[in-house]
């Protein structure tokens, strides 16, 4: 068990979302960095998609009311436990009664704590994650408070953590050739041109050639961009049809939205493109005010990334478990 | 492998294909939509029904998710041949029989006008109709839910009467009420949570239209026959 001792808004328990209900209207949610998610519930030895809490919001702090292991990825924002520092990305033992304190992120934005065994809420249509929107799933449905008490689920083995922990590399360095490093200091996006992609004329080519700012009206609902409005040639008014995360809308203000993690499950607006599924972690650690670049890639490519990534994912599993067994056998 | 942005050649085109009445474009890395690019009717929908029906039996396929003569697909991973895949698409298309789903009769009883009408008097202003006019054509037209989606239990409804179409503001109403009855385009629905909404409101309902614990958690589905029942007008 956990309790949260401080919080700001907007931090929640997610897990790999809820596919499946887009025919009904319910967005998937789910972590925005799923990578983040993914490594660290791999490195606990926990199923891939277990609940952790994602932290948008600092400072952050929890007490753990039972010893447990516990790990910190995505966000780098200098954390400790009992007062001692916390390297992101190395699963570690937690003692009854210690406190883990999450500051500012030094690097990205958005941080995950996961814990062996996962976050134990009841799911809602078949997931665990915060539905903000919808007020279901996670905590009661809304983000969690100060004072919240959280159950994690029954681990089926030991962890057999060193004290030092078991750490990944941070995968913007174990990926990084999988991932474009920033061009003058702006993330490189992966997108592939979507449906009204033509209607846009000259302007969908300034729509890949210039860097977009990601502006202060932008949560896990979806990212307004600002930058050189673009639009189409002739105005379009759209049956409406069922999106996903990553889709680039362009409203009539010419200044597109990405839709992210809580984004409605339908929209009409003309779509340019579609940010690729193995590039939405990057987006999901962007920070606001940050600047990006769309890269036009082919669906090849992007399946190229995706198997890069699920096999960097793989190797954690592996190798966490056997440095686990190898632990155990010493013993 | 090197996938570095920077030393990567850029496709000549968009792939879009369009073919014997349906066109396929891709949303990102996983999804694919299909559209009717026929006539926004009943017909288009009962095929798109019908294409939904034999598509969600694909294995590679995570979810389907009707539209209004659309339909969209997302895949379980990235396609390396996107191509192959549109053409499926369009081929199980050409092959959809029409159906019709049997759906249930939904009576909402609507107050029509009030405080959040906020939109009744611009639509009057573009339909050169007045708001008794309106709400009469609105509240004597018959619906059919055409697909659900946009926020939870959300359906659209197709059978709006051309006289009091209305386009989605290009501006959204930051806060529209849950329970407006709203016009979007050629179409209309009830909002079903509180928020920013683009449609354009000309009444009020208080039907709850979502539930996430029921084993049914929308109440509309696909085939529903929807008519609107002025309980109050407020002019």
């Amino acid at each position: 068990m956990i309790e949260i001792i401080q919080t700001g808004p907007f931090n929640t328990v997610q897990d790999l979302g809820r596919p499946g209900f887009r025919n009904i209207g319910v967005t998937t949610s789910g972590a925005m960095d799923p990578l983040a998610l993914k490594v660290g519930n791999s490195l606990l030895g926990n199923e891939t998609g277990a609940a952790v809490i994602e932290i948008q919001t600092y400072p952050f702090k929890l007490r753990f009311a039972k010893a447990t292991a516990f790990v910190v990825t995505g966000a780098d924002c200098g954390a400790s436990i009992a007062g001692r520092p916390v390297q992101p990305w190395c699963a570690l033992p937690a003692e009854a009664g210690q406190v883990l304190e999450l500051g500012q992120p030094r690097v990205g934005t958005r941080a995950y704590i996961c814990i062996a065994g996962g976050i134990d809420v009841a799911a809602v249509m078949g997931s665990r994650s915060t539905s903000l929107r919808g007020a279901f799933g996670g905590n009661e449905g809304r983000f969690l408070f100060t004072g919240d008490v959280l159950q994690f689920g029954e681990v089926s083995g030991p962890l057999n953590l060193p004290a030092t922990g078991i750490a990944v590399i941070d995968p913007a360095y174990a990926l990084v050739d999988v991932y474009p490093a920033p061009e003058d200091g702006a993330l490189l996006v992966r997108a592939i041109p979507a449906g009204e992609h033509s209607l846009f004329g000259e302007d969908a080519e300034r729509f890949w050639s210039q860097t977009w700012k990601i502006s202060t009206q932008s949560d896990r609902t979806g990212y307004r961009l600002m930058g050189e409005p673009i639009r189409p040639t002739t105005p379009i008014e759209m049956r409406s049809h069922g999106v996903v995360s990553g889709v680039v809308q362009v409203p009539p203000s010419g200044e597109p939205i990405i839709q992210m993690a809580d984004a409605n499950t339908a929209g009409g607006y003309p779509k340019i493109a579609g940010v690729i599924e193995a590039d939405l972690w990057r987006l999901g650690q962007a920070r606001i005010g940050s600047r990006l670049r769309f890269v036009r890639v082919t669906h090849a490519q992007a399946a190229e990334v995706e198997k890069a990534v699920a096999g960097f994912i793989d190797d954690v599993r592996a190798t966490s478990r056997m440095v686990s067994g190898a632990l155990q056998a010493m013993k | 492998m090197n996938a570095s942005a920077a030393k990567i050649t850029p496709p000549a085109n968009a792939l879009a294909l369009d073919r014997n009445g349906a066109r396929v474009s891709p949303i990102g890395s996983r999804a694919f939509l299909l559209e009717a690019t026929g006539e926004f009717d009943l017909a288009a929908q009962r095929r798109i029904w019908a294409l939904s029906r034999a598509v969600e039996l694909w294995g590679e396929i995570l979810e389907i998710v009707p539209g209004m003569t659309n339909l969209l697909v997302v895949l379980k991973v990235t396609p390396e041949d996107p191509e192959a895949l549109a053409l499926r698409l369009l081929e199980a298309w050409e092959q959809a029989e029409s159906i019709d789903l049997t759906g249930r009769k939904i009576e909402i009883a609507v107050t029509y006008g009030g405080v959040h009408a906020t939109d009744l008097a611009a639509l009057c202003d573009r339909s050169g109709l007045s708001d008794r006019e309106v709400v009469r054509i609105h509240h004597e037209g018959t619906y059919r839910v055409f697909a659900l989606g946009s926020a939870p239990g959300f359906g659209y409804l197709h059978g709006l009467d051309p006289r009091i179409y209305m386009p989605r503001k290009t501006v959204p109403s930051l806060n529209m009420a849950r329970g407006c009855v709203t016009i979007g385009g050629m179409q209309t629905g009830v909002a079903v949570l509180t928020g920013p909404n683009g449609w354009n409101s000309i009444g009020f309902a208080e039907l709850q239209m979502f539930d996430p614990m029921s084993d049914t958690p929308a109440v509309m589905a696909p085939g529903d026959t929807v008519r609107f029942v002025p309980a109050s007008i407020e002019l």
